[in-house]
């Protein structure tokens, strides 16, 4: 007599919730859970520094593993990724063609990085309040800093958070 | 002692327009339509579209010069970004809550049940974090039932709080006065049939209703109608409901970008449903032992013949493996199928669900098929949702792309997909 195998039945886990559970053609509403996790890719963090000879026996016991999601989103629903086309924010390290993790949970200081909308046109800025004034600065002298002015609409659509770039392999 | 029952709702304003302006800030206060599937008819408009008078439902070839004459923003539906949004939102609401329930894409209850907070400060907090977070501006309605809810939320939008964007039922001093400007077809629940049919009763507004006998109303209506009044009444009678009943059925059907006639355009519609039909099942650990699949021409097209057919293939165990399902559809197109006329539409309906958990073997069946189609289905599903949608696909999927839809204004999927990211100039 065989044994049949019931594994297939077996309610797995449910997978955390993301957005590509959602198609385009049909919605299905999702139950929420207040913390939800955001991904599952971990990568292992190793307790020594790389060392150029006989690996160090310690890295057998890894100690935890990093998960570079939530190295970089503190706030998932807030958290959207941006490209940018230019080169007026060199100086801050953000390069033509970067992607920016802009986090709209988070309340901009001086000299924050943001995405701000100014009369309609969203553009990229270092944001100064260090006078009375109101300047958006680029971070790159051949290109102009911008003063908001009476009349004039600032929207700070969203804080930069993190800068991703992909170097040529 | 238990505290009385009190209750939220959170509703997006505009929402798919709204959506839309969030990577586009320059319509801000600008008129936005967003069309429906195929870009048909109208389904969402922003207030200054309400304001220029498009009718919800309006078909776009009607509007067309209209909204290019007036400047009208236009847009195809793109779910994969109201999806991402709403998924946002409602993630955001649900952590202000002990209890929620996703009602609609755009609406959430929300059980504020023993929240000592003043809850309309509690509620303008909301909205004003939802609105930084998301960009997405919401209005909140708060009663002691959900009836009064969704009363209170669209007074809110309507203007009618001092608060602007949310409103608390029992900070209103005349609660009955306002009843009686409420058409019996602005409350929840209650269709125009029904408003008909209350009207001849004699009952023609909100407050009327309220002063109803429930009782009474029940037997022309049905419980329904009961609760609606006990509601009214500021009883709860109608609970936040967390878990949806599984679905009883999988509908998975389009009308096309254009009249298909060819059985190839069809085979790769077909196959396009029954995959989709299939990974719905599996998301739902669902699994069916029927399949239905239908085919027709155009109801109004009048000047070509008609034809509309289906055919319903049964499992010999229930399934929910993509290869079995489009394997059945196929067969059943095949039997379907007749030349000569230009179909419109297609679909494959799933019609008697079980839960995955509890299938019967059949007697020859060994249980090592199905471990192995279970497991490939989730290599598959992994795939797909790593990768994106349809990045594996059967290939008859491939033989055609003419079913597919309309959708010459959609904007970017801003959130789902890294191609697609929102470009800024810098």
């Amino acid at each position: 007599m065989s044994v049949i195998s019931i594994s297939s039945y077996q309610p797995r886990n449910t997978k955390p919730l993301n957005s590509a559970a959602l198609w385009s053609d049909d919605l299905e509403l999702p139950i929420l859970e207040p913390k939800q996790q955001l991904s599952t890719i971990e990568l292992p963090l190793f307790t020594s520094k790389v060392p150029a000879g006989f690996p160090s026996p310690a890295d057998d016991h890894l100690e935890s593993t990093i998960d570079l999601n939530q190295h970089c989103i503190s706030n998932p629903p807030a958290t959207f990724f941006v490209k940018v086309k230019g080169h007026s924010m060199t100086g801050a390290g953000i390069n033509d063609g970067d992607m920016l993790v802009v986090d709209r949970s988070l309340r901009p200081n001086n000299n924050s990085i943001v995405v701000a909308v100014i009369d309609g046109e969203v553009t990229v800025k270092s944001l100064d309040t260090s006078t009375d004034e109101i300047w958006l600065r680029s971070k790159n002298p051949d290109y102009p800093d911008f003063q908001i002015k009476e009349g004039m609409e600032l929207h700070i659509w969203g804080v930069v958070k993190n800068v991703i770039r992909s170097l040529p392999v | 002692m238990t505290s009385a029952p009190i209750f939220a709702i959170a509703d997006c304003n505009n929402f798919y327009a709204s959506c839309e302006r969030v990577f586009q800030p320059k319509l801000n206060g600008k008129p936005v339509v967003v069309l429906s599937n195929n870009d048909g008819c109208v389904i969402a408009r922003s207030n200054e579209a309400k304001a220029l008078d498009i009718k919800m439902g309006a078909a776009y070839f009607k509007i067309e010069q209209y909204a290019k004459q007036e400047g009208i923003a236009v847009f195809s539906s793109n779910y994969a970004l109201y999806g991402d949004m709403s998924q946002r939102v409602m993630q955001i609401l649900s952590s202000f809550a002990p209890r929620s329930e996703v009602y609609s894409i755009d609406e959430c209850f929300l059980d504020f049940t023993g929240l000592p907070q003043n809850l309309t400060e509690y509620s303008l907090d909301i909205c004003a974090i939802v609105k930084q977070w998301t960009g997405i501006p919401i209005s909140i309605g708060v009663a002691p039932t959900k009836t009064l809810a969704k009363l209170a939320n669209r007074l809110a939008k309507k203007g009618h709080s001092k608060h602007g964007p949310a409103l608390d039922w029992r900070d209103i001093a005349d609660p009955d006065a306002v009843l009686k400007t409420i058409a019996l077809d602005d409350l929840w629940g209650i269709s125009r049939r029904w408003k008909d049919k209350l009207n001849q009763l004699g009952i023609h507004h909100a407050l009327a209703l309220k002063q109803s006998d429930p009782k009474q109303l029940r037997q022309h209506f049905g419980v329904v109608m009961e609760r609606i009044v006990t509601e009214l009444n500021g009883i709860s009678c109608i609970a936040l409901e967390e878990m949806p009943a599984p679905k009883k059925q999988i509908l998975t059907s389009r009308s096309f970008g254009e009249r298909l006639t060819d059985y190839d355009d069809l085979r790769a519609a077909v196959t396009h449903f029954a995959t989709r039909s299939a990974e719905k099942c599996r998301q739902q650990r669902l699994t069916t032992h029927v399949l239905t699949v239908f085919i027709h021409t155009s109801p109004f097209d009048t000047r070509n013949p008609q034809y509309s057919n289906s055919a319903t293939i049964a499992f010999d165990r229930p399934t929910n493996d993509t290869a079995q399902l489009n394997a059945a559809a196929q067969q059943g197109l095949k039997r379907i199928f007749r030349r000569g006329f230009s179909y419109q539409r297609a679909g494959i309906l799933l019609p008697d669900l079980w839960s995955a958990n509890v299938a019967q073997l059949s007697l020859f069946d060994s249980g090592e098929n199905n471990l192995r189609s279970d497991q490939l289905m989730t290599a598959l599903d992994d795939i797909n949702r790593k990768h994106g949608k349809r990045s594996v696909c059967y290939a008859s999927e491939m033989l055609s792309k003419r079913w597919q839809m309309r959708q010459e204004f959609k904007s970017p999927s801003y959130t789902t997909n890294i191609k697609e990211l929102l470009t800024v100039q810098i």
